[in-house]
């Protein structure tokens, strides 16, 4: 992100996405099926990026490999594009769209 | 066939010459991608940095602007850490502390990327069948050698991530 620092630390509140209301939440980071990345690596980057526990984040991993994508944040449009541009530099195929 | 492992707070290999090469070689790849050669309508440009927005281009192509850049020497400056830590020729034992090996994670991962697109690996491709069929053909083809360094690749890629969660990261 241009001259904007990145946050070091992952969130510690895990956002969870069914429960919040949709007028809150409106924009979300999909991650898509890819053939290439390693299972065990996109869970490790879900840990890493978002701070999800080994089994969401596991969980999200399954989703975007049997049902070609999955929904691993939710928030503001500029903090989603973030979330993408991150997912990107980990090598996973992200997209922005609207709830 | 090398694979990391833990030792302490760093993550060691020992790389015969050829890994040792085939490494650099892999890893110039992609530093020339993203530098002289950076073209977006490569497929794997086009995969190492897709579009936020899949399907509004001028939006995708706007935050893009403020995108790319960073994430583009990011990526030269993960590649590069390959180069880095390994000899012009011969063996080596390669020493990473966190940081390098994160580097070296998601530099193995973009390369993998580039070369799944050029073999044009998919969900349902056999690799092992794949690579019989091609040394059936024509064993020193490169499609042969480029195979192989993707099977190889995914080894090592593996054994690092699990080297580093080891560490307790």
């Amino acid at each position: 992100m241009g001259g904007m620092t990145a946050p070091q630390v992952a969130p510690i509140e895990t956002p969870d996405i069914e429960e919040a209301p949709a007028a809150d939440r409106p924009w979300v980071t999909i991650v898509w099926n890819d053939p290439v990345n390693l299972m065990s690596y996109v869970t490790w980057v879900f840990q890493k990026l978002f701070g999800y526990s080994k089994d969401r984040a596991e969980a999200l991993m399954l989703d975007v490999h049997h049902k070609g994508k999955a929904i691993v944040s939710s928030g503001a449009r500029e903090r989603m594009e973030h979330d993408a541009s991150r997912l990107h530099a980990y090598g996973l195929w992200a997209t922005v769209d609207k709830q | 066939m090398s694979m990391f492992r833990r030792h302490a707070d760093i993550c060691v290999a020992r790389f015969a010459a050829d890994e040792v090469s085939v490494l650099r070689q892999v890893a110039t790849e992609v530093i020339g991608l993203l530098t002289d050669g950076f073209d977006r309508a490569d497929p794997v440009v086009e995969r190492l940095f897709p579009d936020v927005y899949g399907d509004d281009p001028a939006q995708a192509a706007e935050v893009r602007r403020y995108i790319e850049g960073d994430l583009k020497t990011a990526k030269i400056d993960q590649a590069g850490a390959i180069l880095a830590a390994l000899p012009a020729t011969g063996g080596a034992v390669v020493r990473l502390d966190a940081e390098a090996a994160e580097a070296w994670l998601r530099a193995l991962n973009d390369v993998r990327l580039a070369l799944g697109i050029r073999l044009d690996v998919r969900d349902d491709t056999d690799l092992l069948e794949e690579l019989d069929d091609a040394v059936m053909r024509d064993p020193t083809s490169a499609r042969v050698r480029q195979l192989t360094m993707y099977q190889y690749l995914g080894v090592l890629q593996e054994s690092l991530l699990e080297a580093i969660i080891a560490t307790g990261r």
